[in-house]
């Protein structure tokens, strides 16, 4: 087995997923499985290849610091689930 | 008022010089649109919504739904996004806009752009013009499908490891990923940064070209934009003297590309070589073994990442709980589907301690092993041809409950993706009924040799766009 139940519980703890009990099942096995394909990529060595994080070849990309227009705080709330007083509300965070 | 346009077989090209003729008006040709969507769009079902009264007096076009559209709703095929209005119109929706394209509607999508077939759409997949029991690829198959049904002139998708270029094949039109970094990606819902890039599809290769010159270029809101090295050249003429042309073998004798897919793709290179080109064959070893593996993880884990925003706070239906962590996991929970919740899962273990460099640091340097192979063989030629889809258009269900069988869709077209390439497909004949897609790759900021190559070979090969059923 490439990823064990536990395992699959704690990545979803760390991905901020509710799991059930049947998708938890489903998804270590359907894990297992493509770690297992995606896994070939250890067979090459590339202790000295550097690693590509993006394809092109930007490096530092400045903008001006200029003041400019934002969204008005109206549009910005107008998708929030619960909001009050031009802030977004949630349930309290437990300690 | 009956339809006056064929929009089946009317180009975007040929619908601007009606416009400018003065021989239709904007409101006759969107009308003519309209009724297609309401002929077939039942049976189709490439739209989530329709815009009742679009802006703009030019040629129509349709959005994928994971580009944010001002004050038209946007959910990028996930529930998550259920009812989310945009309150800013992303850069590449601002440019169509600008050009005085109206906006169709937006179209069906896999659930965040993760899929081959539109199955993962939370809102139901579509289907296939050239056969409703089929899927028309994926993730865009709602643009694709739109197009090849004349529901509208030309549309625009986007492409992490191959949904536009995939869905083009299956459907049997052209589509174009550009190269990274000459399309905007503000505003577009993100998937894998590093790869997300939107593109053009259409009817013809020039239809291609032009819309792809409406939203290329560099924008401040993007900081992975760049300029175009040189204007994009609308394509004209036939020869291809000169064009170096290479066969890629890994690519062109892959396990599983299907005996009529290679024949239509064979004769398609012949028909290159009778045009003048020079085609030879070459080698990217390690394109097909490591690339979708390397796929796999890096795409998951940049998902991972940009996923981590949907949390029931800002936008979107939230799941109440007693506290705000339970709230978040349950909304992520119910919110999220199969798919999304499957590569969230695979890239926070491959980012995760003590399998970070295994997994995800070891992908980034095989992403460097498949540019330098892509640089080598365009040292010796121009371009490079293989199938898109090793497969005509699968049966819907068919490949739904083996991920992996559905991961292996996109094996031609993932290596150019990670190598931050331009792509091409252009349907290139028939197999079993159904259209086989020619895949040209490019170099970096090659689109113009895609767009002279794949204008040629689109003469050459003579495709009919339209589906026999409605011919």
């Amino acid at each position: 087995m490439a990823i064990s139940r536990e395992e699959v519980l704690h990545v979803a703890k760390l991905a901020r997923l509710a799991l059930d009990e049947d998708e938890l099942e489903r998804l270590t096995a359907e894990l297992d499985k493509i770690l297992d394909a995606v896994g070939v990529v250890a067979e090459l060595d590339l202790a000295d290849v550097a690693p590509t994080p993006h394809p092109l070849d930007l490096i530092d990309v400045w903008a001006e610091d200029e003041p400019h227009e934002s969204l008005p705080p109206e549009d910005v709330f107008a998708n929030a689930p619960s909001e009050e007083a031009r802030q977004f509300r949630v349930p309290a965070w437990e300690q | 008022m009956g339809a006056v346009v064929d929009t089946l077989r009317l180009t975007a090209e040929e619908a601007k010089a009606l416009l400018e003729r003065g021989e239709l008006s904007g409101a006759e040709l969107r009308e003519a649109y309209f009724e297609a969507i309401a002929e077939r769009d039942g049976e189709l079902h490439c739209f989530l919504r329709t815009v009742a009264e679009p802006d703009g007096e030019g040629v129509p076009i349709a959005l994928k739904d994971v580009i944010s559209t001002k004050g038209v709703e946007t959910t990028a095929g996930s529930k998550i996004l259920a009812g989310y209005v945009p309150p800013f119109d992303s850069t590449v929706a601002a440019r169509v806009k600008a050009a005085g394209l109206p906006l169709l509607g937006k179209t069906n999508t896999d659930e965040f752009a993760m899929g081959s077939s539109t199955e993962n759409s939370a809102w139901g997949p579509s289907r296939n013009p050239w056969d409703p029991n089929r899927v028309p690829g994926g993730s865009g198959g709602g643009s694709s499908a739109a197009v090849t049904a004349g529901m509208t002139p030309w549309a625009l998708g986007s492409d992490t490891g191959g949904s536009i270029k995939q869905p083009s094949a299956l459907c049997g039109n052209v589509g174009l990923r550009p190269t990274y970094g000459t399309v905007s990606r503000y505003g577009v819902v993100a998937f894998a940064s590093s790869l997300d890039q939107v593109g053009p599809v259409a009817k013809t290769v020039r239809d291609a070209a032009l819309l792809y010159s409406i939203i290329a270029g560099r924008d401040p809101c993007d900081s992975t934009t760049v300029e175009l090295p040189e204007p994009v050249r609308l394509p004209e003429g036939d020869s291809l003297a000169g064009v170096r042309v290479g066969v890629p073998t890994e690519l062109n004798e892959a396990e599983g590309i299907e005996p009529g897919v290679k024949e239509a793709v064979e004769q398609a290179i012949a028909l290159a070589q009778g045009l003048g080109a020079e085609v030879g064959e070459c080698s990217l070893p390690r394109a097909v073994r490591y690339g979708m593996p390397c796929y796999y993880l890096i795409a998951p884990a940049e998902a991972s990442s940009n996923l981590a925003r949907y949390d029931g706070v800002r936008y979107g239906p939230r799941v109440d709980g007693s506290s705000y962590q339970e709230m978040v996991d349950r909304t992520r929970d119910e919110g999220f589907g199969d798919e999304p919740k499957r590569r969230i899962m695979l890239g926070t273990y491959a980012l995760s301690a003590g399998y970070y460099d295994a997994f995800y640091g070891q992908a980034q340097k095989v992403r460097t092993l498949l540019i330098q192979e892509h640089r080598d063989a365009f040292e010796r030629f121009d371009l490079l041809v293989c199938p898109t889809s090793p497969t005509v258009a699968f049966r819907i269900g068919e490949r739904a409950a083996d991920p992996l069988a559905m991961y292996l869709s996109d094996v031609l077209t993932i290596p150019s993706c990670l190598a931050g390439l331009p792509g091409l497909s252009i349907p290139c004949g028939l197999s079993q009924g159904l259209p086989v897609g020619l895949q040209l790759i490019g170099p970096q900021f090659g689109e113009n040799t895609l767009f002279r190559v794949g204008h040629a070979l689109e003469h050459a090969i003579g495709f009919d766009t339209v589906p026999e059923r409605w011919r």
